[in-house]
C-alpha cells in the first residue's frame, strides 16, 4: 500500500481558551477527493490552515507522502507540494491574472522573463486541465468563478500535488459549481489529491471518495462516502438528528400586506437592475425569491428595506410607501413595521467591533422603552439583549461580546432576533443561512415559519434553491431584473426553477 | 514678462520641486507597500538638521548627506517598528515622528552650536554647489569676461538662456532626484521586488499565502522611504539653503503627500505634480510677476494653499479617481 498523501497525527490547536482542534488524526489517500465536513466553527479551516503553514499547531505531527514534514510557513507548505484555495480568495485585485500567478513564485529579479514563462506554462496547464483563463485580464474585472480558477492555477503553477479547497462553492452559482467539480474530477484523474472542506452535504455525497466529519474541534468519523448517507453524516456533524426538511403547516394566506407595482431600481452605475416587477406578499405566507446571485434580488430587497431608491409603487396594507426622498430610509421602513435581515450580515446587519447589545439596539434604539430622559437606557438594552439571546440560543449568551467574536450562525441569530422580536408586519430576509451551520439553519427557519404562522408576511431572498423550496410557500424566480414566473412551492421542483433561473420559460426550454 | 523671467521662474520651480519630488517618491514606496506615512515632514526635517550639522562640523557635504540619511532612517525604523512589528496606528506614529523632529532638531542644534536652534551657515565645502554643464554660461564665464553673470545671460540667445538657467547650474541632488523617477517606475513595474511591494499594499494576505514575508517587504519599503526623505532633507539644508533653521521643512512633507495623491501613487505623475507644486512655490516668491500677469495683486498664501485645494478636488473625484492602495494604513494580522 502506498503512503498516505497527507497524514496528520494528534494535531491540537488552541486560540486562547478556545480549543479549535483537539487531538486530530486523519489520513488522506493519494489520488482521491477527501471531504471534510462539519458545522461552522467545528475547526475545519483551522486544521487546513495548520497544514498550509498559516497557523502553527500546538501539538502533533504532519506527514506528507510518508515523510515527517515541518510546515512553519506557507513557503514550506508550497515546497511540500501543498496548494490551498481559501474561502476568501487571496488575490491582488488590481493585478492581472498572470501577475497574481507568479507572485511569490517568480524566476529571478526581473518581471519580464517570469511573466513570459508563466504565460507559456499557463497555456499548457489550461490545455491539460481544461482551465481556461485570460492571462491579461484584471482580477477585479472577472467573475468569482474565474477568480477561483486563478487560485487553482496558482497552486498548479507551484506544482502542487495536494490541493485544499475551503468552502469553494460558497460564492459560486450552481453552474459554476458544476464546472468546478468537473475540474476537480479532472485533477483527481491526473493523480492529484484533493481535500474539500464544506458544510454542504450534497457536495460531499456527490463528489468525494472519503469523508471525515468534524464536530467542535474533534474528528468524529472518517468513512467511505459510498458507505454512508446524508442523514448519517448530518447526525455525525451535529451530534443529534436534524430535520433537513422544514416542518410547517400549510400556509393560510390572507389579505395582501406588500404590493409591488412596476418597480424599477438602478444601481450606482446607472444600470437598471430591477426592470419593472409586480409582486404581492400576503399575510401568513412566505414568498421566496429564487435566482442566481446578481439578477436584481439584492436591489429589490434593498429598495424595500429603504437602503436604495427606486421608481414605481410599493404599498404596505394599501398605503403607498415612498421610494425616494426623505421618507425612503431604513428608519422610516422600521417605523412602518417592516423588519429587514440584510443579505450581508457582516456589512449591513452588524457593526463587527461593537458589543452584541449595541448591535441588538440598532434600528430600534429610539424606541421609548430604551430611553431615560435624554439618555439611552443601556441597562434596559442589555437586559433586552440577554432575553433575546436566551430565546434564540445565541452562544455564548454574553451581551458584552463584540459581534465579530461570535460564529457566523450566532451572528445571524443576533440579527434575526433583533428583527423578528420587534414583531414586524412584513419581514424582509436576505440569505438567512449563508455561511451558517446546520443547527442554526434549522433554528432560524423555525423562527421565520413561526412569524408566518402568526399571520405576518415574509419576503425571502435566497440563492440556495433548497432553502427556497423548503421554506417558501410561493416562489418567484428572478432573472435579469424580471420575474420569470411564480409557482406554488409544493407544486414545483428544482429542475423547473433551475430552468427559470437560467432565463428559460417552459415554452423556450 | 520676458522669456528670461519665465526661464528663471521655471528654474526656481525645479529647485523647489526637488525636495517635494524626493519626499513624494519616498511616500510612494511606503504607501504602495501599505504603510501610510505622514511623517515625511519629520524625517525631512531631522535629515535637514543632521546634514547641516555634520556638514558644518566636517566641512564635507557628502558626510552631511550620509548623516541626514542615517537620521531619517532611524525615524523610519521607529515608524516601522510601531506600525509593522507592533501593528500600531500609522497616522499616530507619523504624527509623533513629526513632533519629535521639530523638538529634537532645535534642542540638539542649541546644544551643539548655541545659535538659537540653528546651525552655522555652511561654507562652500559643506554645500552641494551648482554643477555647470559644458557650454553653459555660469559664474566661471562671468569671471572670465569680467562682467556680471546677469548681463551675460540677458545678452545670450533664448536657447542658451534656457540651457544655462534651467538645465545647467543645479546641484547633483537635483539631477539625482530626477533620475529617481524612472528608477522608481522601473523598480515598481519591472522587478520582482516591485511586484511584491505593490501586492503587499493591495492584499498582504495574498503575499503571505504565496510564501513571501509581509513584514520584510514592508520594512524594505519603509527603509527606502527613509533614504529618500534623508536625501530630501539634506537637499534643503545643504543645497537649497546653506544651513539649518528651525522648522525649515515648512510643510513640504505634507505638500509631497498631497502631490502623491494628486499623482495617484504613480512615479511619472509624481514628477508632474511636484513640478506643478514647485511652480506654485516659485510664483509665491515672485509677487511682481504675478501682478504683471493678472493685473492685480494676488495673495501669495493663496498659491501656498493651492496644492491642498487641488488635492481635495482630486480626492472628491472631480478629476478622475484617486484610488489609494487598498491595504494602506491597515496593519496585517493573520485572520483567525
Amino acid at each position: 500500500m502506498t503512503a498516505a498523501a497527507i497524514e496528520l497525527k494528534s494535531i491540537s490547536k488552541s486560540f486562547g481558551p478556545v480549543q479549535a482542534n483537539k487531538d486530530i488524526s486523519i489520513q488522506v489517500q493519494p489520488g482521491t477527493i477527501h471531504g471534510i465536513i462539519g458545522e461552522n466553527g467545528a475547526g475545519k479551516s483551522t486544521l487546513m490552515s495548520i497544514l498550509y503553514g498559516f497557523y502553527k499547531a500546538d501539538k502533533g505531527e504532519v506527514w506528507i507522502n510518508g515523510k515527517l514534514t515541518e510546515i512553519p510557513d506557507s513557503q514550506a507548505a508550497i515546497a511540500a507540494g501543498i496548494g490551498m484555495v481559501f474561502q476568501h480568495f487571496k488575490l491582488v485585485e488590481n493585478f492581472t491574472v498572470l501577475e497574481n500567478i507568479i507572485l511569490g513564485a517568480e524566476d529571478g529579479g526581473l518581471l519580464r522573463p517570469s511573466l513570459a514563462k508563466a504565460r507559456k506554462s499557463l497555456k499548457t496547464l489550461a490545455a491539460e486541465y481544461d482551465l481556461n483563463v485570460d492571462p491579461d485580464a484584471r482580477i477585479d474585472k472577472i467573475g468569482v468563478g474565474m477568480q477561483q480558477r486563478v487560485e487553482i492555477l496558482k497552486a498548479l503553477y507551484r506544482q502542487a500535488d495536494i490541493l485544499i479547497l475551503d468552502e469553494p462553492t460558497g460564492v459560486l452559482t450552481p453552474a459554476e459549481a458544476d464546472q468546478l467539480f468537473r475540474i476537480l474530477d479532472r485533477l483527481r484523474s491526473e493523480g492529484k489529491t484533493i481535500v474539500l472542506i464544506t458544510h454542504k452535504l450534497r457536495e460531499i455525497m456527490e463528489y468525494t471518495d472519503t469523508v471525515s466529519v468534524m464536530r467542535r474541534g474533534e474528528m468524529t468519523a472518517t468513512v467511505k462516502t459510498a458507505e454512508t448517507s446524508p442523514e448519517h453524516l448530518a447526525e455525525l456533524m451535529v451530534g443529534r438528528k436534524v430535520l433537513l426538511q422544514v416542518d410547517k403547516i400549510p400556509a393560510k394566506p390572507a389579505a395582501p400586506v406588500l404590493e409591488i407595482e412596476n418597480l424599477r431600481v438602478s444601481d450606482e452605475t446607472g444600470v437598471e437592475r430591477v426592470k419593472g416587477i409586480n409582486l404581492t406578499v400576503r399575510a401568513g405566507e412566505i414568498l421566496g425569491i429564487a435566482g442566481v446571485a446578481g439578477n436584481g434580488q439584492s436591489e429589490l430587497l434593498e429598495v424595500l428595506g429603504g437602503m436604495r431608491t427606486g421608481q414605481g409603487s410599493i404599498k404596505l396594507h394599501g398605503a403607498p410607501l415612498p421610494l425616494t426622498g426623505s421618507g425612503a430610509n431604513g428608519r422610516a421602513r422600521r417605523a412602518a413595521h417592516i423588519g429587514h435581515v440584510p443579505e450581508d450580515r457582516q456589512r449591513e446587519g452588524l457593526i463587527m467591533d461593537f458589543h452584541a447589545w449595541e448591535n441588538v439596539a440598532f434600528g430600534y434604539h429610539r424606541a421609548l422603552e430604551f430611553q431615560k430622559g435624554v439618555l439611552m437606557d443601556n441597562a434596559a438594552l442589555r437586559a433586552d439583549t440577554e432575553a433575546k439571546m436566551e430565546k434564540f440560543d445565541v452562544r455564548p449568551p454574553d451581551p458584552w461580546l463584540a459581534a465579530k467574536n461570535f460564529s457566523g450562525g450566532n451572528q445571524q441569530k443576533i440579527v434575526v432576533a433583533r428583527e423578528i422580536e420587534r414583531n414586524p408586519d412584513l419581514l424582509l430576509v436576505g440569505q438567512p443561512t449563508r455561511g451558517v451551520d446546520i443547527g442554526a439553519i434549522e433554528f432560524i427557519h423555525q423562527q421565520i415559519v413561526a412569524l408566518r404562522d402568526q399571520g405576518k408576511a415574509v419576503l425571502l431572498v435566497s440563492v440556495e434553491l433548497e432553502e427556497i423550496l423548503s421554506l417558501a410557500d410561493r416562489v418567484a424566480v428572478m432573472f435579469d431584473g424580471h420575474i420569470m414566473g411564480e409557482r406554488q412551492a409544493a407544486e414545483t421542483d428544482e429542475k423547473e426553477l433551475g430552468l427559470l433561473m437560467a432565463g428559460m420559460t417552459a415554452e423556450t426550454a | 514678462m520676458d522669456f528670461l523671467t519665465l526661464i528663471q521662474i521655471l528654474d526656481s520651480s525645479v529647485r523647489l520641486a526637488t525636495p517635494l519630488l524626493l519626499a513624494c517618491l519616498a511616500g510612494l514606496f511606503s504607501e504602495r507597500a501599505g504603510i501610510f506615512d505622514i511623517g515625511l515632514e519629520g524625517k525631512m526635517l531631522m535629515a535637514a538638521f543632521f546634514s547641516a550639522a555634520i556638514a558644518a562640523l566636517s566641512g564635507n557635504a557628502w558626510l552631511g548627506l550620509l548623516a541626514g540619511i542615517g537620521s531619517s532612517l532611524a525615524l523610519a525604523a521607529l515608524h516601522g517598528v510601531a506600525s509593522i512589528t507592533f501593528r500600531g496606528n500609522q497616522l499616530i506614529s507619523g504624527v509623533a515622528i513629526n513632533f519629535l523632529a521639530v523638538g529634537l532638531t532645535v534642542l540638539i542644534a542649541q546644544d551643539w552650536f548655541q545659535q538659537g536652534g540653528r546651525t552655522p551657515s555652511l561654507l562652500d565645502g559643506g554645500r552641494f554647489s551648482p554643477i555647470e554643464l559644458p557650454f553653459a554660461i555660469g559664474p566661471t564665464e562671468a569671471e572670465a569676461a569680467g562682467r556680471p553673470l546677469s548681463r551675460l545671460l540677458v545678452e545670450a540667445g533664448p536657447l542658451q538662456q534656457a540651457y544655462s538657467e534651467l538645465i545647467s547650474g543645479h546641484s547633483i541632488l537635483v539631477y539625482l532626484s530626477l533620475l529617481a523617477v524612472p528608477l522608481t517606475a522601473w523598480v515598481l513595474f519591472g522587478t520582482r521586488f516591485g511586484l511584491r511591494l505593490r501586492a503587499v499594499g493591495e492584499n498582504p494576505a495574498a503575499v503571505d499565502t504565496a510564501g513571501v514575508s509581509v513584514v520584510a517587504l514592508r520594512f524594505a519599503a519603509v527603509g527606502i522611504c527613509g533614504v529618500l526623505c534623508g536625501i530630501a532633507g539634506a537637499y534643503l539644508s545643504t543645497a537649497l539653503q546653506a544651513g539649518f533653521v528651525k522648522e525649515m521643512s515648512a510643510g513640504r512633507g505634507f505638500i509631497a503627500l498631497a502631490a502623491l495623491i494628486f499623482a495617484k501613487w504613480r512615479p511619472w505623475y509624481a514628477l508632474g505634480a511636484c513640478l506643478l507644486f514647485g511652480l506654485f512655490q516659485a510664483l509665491e516668491l515672485r509677487p511682481d510677476v504675478l501682478e504683471a500677469i493678472f493685473q492685480t495683486k494676488i495673495q501669495g498664501q493663496l498659491l501656498g494653499a493651492l496644492p491642498y485645494i487641488m488635492t481635495v478636488v482630486i480626492l472628491a473625484g472631480f478629476v478622475g479617481k484617486a484610488v489609494p492602495p487598498k491595504a494602506g494604513g491597515v496593519p496585517y494580522v493573520k485572520e483567525r
